[in-house]
């Protein structure tokens, strides 16, 4: 009977054990979970914040997860070391743990530079766990003045759940847009529009050198008072155990398409991984959830013993502000096509006859159309593409690729 | 497993599919209270393409990427069924990026819904099958794709 262990108690944990299950349904299966908390969804800790989901619900799986599946689950605990020779995890508190094969599932940790001065702010708060979460909800007033570090995804987020609890909100960031990470400039300056119009201050291409106190002194010479203070700047990939066993480590633990690291017997998977992007044809850490739950079923059928890979994993991002829909995928390169109207935004990036990446803003009915588009490598000249940019309709294929898709058994 | 087929030569494009799914799901026993003058939320939509249409509907898939990609947990697969637990759901609309069919739609509240086959509501079956004036619309065992 294998002896399988997993590092980390997220999505990619998940995925792991339920590849493992699809294939062995009875090998030994040891969880290791830093956070003493029931496997939750991270990306919900905004919706907490928000009201829009409890504890309870934020549950990624039900209660008897762990058991359906045989799972050991050593809660509070943290992997210190790999030794990958001899097929050992040492924890924190001494105790070894053997076995035949490793999932690192280690996630991220945000990434704090280090501010001179930071030490003095009496309430600081990062917000990647429900802890985080906690926290921050305890700290914060209807008076509360929160001044929030990074214009990226978690920043905006946190922006967004904590809107309405407190007294105002204003956030900068060093890139001169909104969701640098995923929006274009042009895009960015449509969603800051509607975060402004909501009572969010922003101060882009800007961003605090140094803290004393209540007072973030700015890198424009500029400063700002505020009572809570929310660091988003960004994250890193959990990598080092890997790194110090001698695996292969870049932004993120490298990985094949198996998921396989450089190491014998240890897989890596979900945000402390870097796999491949097939929208850039190299390899990139993808953060996020789907993503990480795909690659953890991926490297969990191949360490029981299937065969899987990861396909064609591109970048792509869901994200709304007050009820305005965002959603973005692959990679802006090629010839850009626009769609607009007062309230929308559509673009479209095309490169060799295929659609390599989107935008949409506002409008974004039906886009796993396009999202397919881009993964299968359609040929644009195979469907009705005028159609396609106006409406993500499946009345742009024609008749017999509609017949395969809607005929049998998908 | 029977799944939902639609034979697009058949379909006359009333739209008749989504009212009689939305009725089904409303939870009411009467028609006209249910829908008249309402916005409809229909888990099965009707497509028109150049002289063609057509009614979409989950496709249930083998490997589903709503249920893989699901930031909540809130969707998976029982018994050959995509179900979705919408108290869980936060209405992201990340199963609207992954579907290939564009088979999900937020519901009245913003949370998302989608065909579960009519197999816990009032009608049994799949309402838009039932309801089908011209039998585009099917309820049946099929192999592979074709």
């Amino acid at each position: 009977m294998k002896k399988y262990l997993i590092i980390g108690n997220g999505a990619a944990a998940v995925g792991c054990i339920e590849g493992i299950r699809s294939v062995d349904k009875a090998g030994e299966i040891t969880v290791i979970s830093e956070e003493k908390r029931h496997v939750y969804s991270r990306p919900l800790i905004s919706y907490y914040l928000e009201g829009k989901t409890d504890a309870e619900r934020m549950k990624y799986r039900s209660d008897s997860f762990y058991d359906d599946n045989g799972c050991r689950v050593i809660y509070g605990a943290k992997a210190v070391s790999v030794d990958s020779s001899a097929k050992r995890v040492k924890l924190e508190d001494g105790t070894e743990l053997s076995y035949d094969e490793l999932c690192v599932a280690a996630g991220s940790r945000p990434f704090v530079p280090p501010f001179a001065g930071l030490d003095t702010v009496e309430k600081k708060f990062s917000f990647m766990t429900l802890d985080d979460a906690l926290a921050l909800e305890a700290a914060i007033t209807k008076e509360s003045r929160v001044l929030i570090v990074g214009a990226g995804l978690i920043g905006l987020k946190c922006a967004e759940g904590i809107y309405g609890r407190v007294g105002s909100i204003t956030v900068c960031d060093l890139a001169d847009r909104v969701l640098s990470s995923i929006l274009d400039a042009d895009c960015a300056a449509v969603v800051q529009k509607r975060l402004e119009e909501a009572g969010i201050s922003f101060m882009l291409g800007d961003t605090a050198e140094r803290f004393d106190g209540d007072t973030a002194y700015m890198k424009s010479g500029k400063s700002v008072e505020f009572d809570v203070l929310v660091l988003a700047v960004g994250v890193r990939a959990n990598t080092e155990l890997v790194k110090n066993a001698g695996g292969e480590v870049n932004r993120g633990i490298v990985v094949n398409e198996k998921m396989e690291t450089s190491l014998p017997h240890i897989t890596a998977a979900g945000d402390c991984a870097e796999g491949f992007d097939a929208s850039i044809g190299a390899n990139r850490v993808l953060a996020i959830l789907p993503n990480a739950y795909m690659q953890g079923h991926v490297a969990g059928v191949n360490i029981a013993g299937g065969s899987a890979d990861l396909g064609s994993a591109i970048p792509m991002n869901s994200i709304g502000f007050f009820g305005y829909h965002i959603m973005t995928a692959g990679a802006y390169e090629g010839e850009m096509l626009e769609e607009r109207s007062d309230e929308t935004v559509k673009r479209f990036f095309v490169k060799d006859g295929l659609l390599r990446g989107y935008i949409l803003l506002g409008e974004t009915e039906r886009a796993g159309i396009y999202t397919a588009l881009i993964r299968e490598k359609t040929p644009l000249d195979t469907i009705d593409f005028e159609l396609t940019k106006k409406v993500a309709s499946n009345a742009i294929f024609s008749r017999e690729i509609r017949r395969k898709k809607f005929g049998g058994v998908v | 497993m029977k799944r939902v087929y639609v034979n697009e030569e058949w379909c006359l494009g009333c739209h008749l599919c989504e009212y009689n799914c939305a009725f089904a799901n409303s939870g009411m026993k009467d028609m006209a209270f249910a829908l008249k003058d309402k916005k409809i939320f229909p888990r099965i939509h009707v497509e028109d393409g150049d002289k063609i249409t057509f009614a979409v509907s989950c496709r249930h898939c083998t490997d589903p990427n709503c249920v893989k990609s699901c930031i909540a947990g809130a969707i998976s697969k029982q018994d050959g069924v995509v179900k979705i637990d919408r108290s869980k759901c936060v209405g992201c609309l990340t199963c609207v990026l992954v579907c290939p069919y564009g088979a999900l739609a937020p519901g009245e509240n913003g949370t998302m819904q989608k065909c579960e086959l009519c197999l816990e509501n009032s009608c049994g079956e799949p309402a838009c099958v039932t309801g089908c004036p011209n039998k585009a619309i099917v309820y049946e065992e099929r192999g592979a794709a074709e």
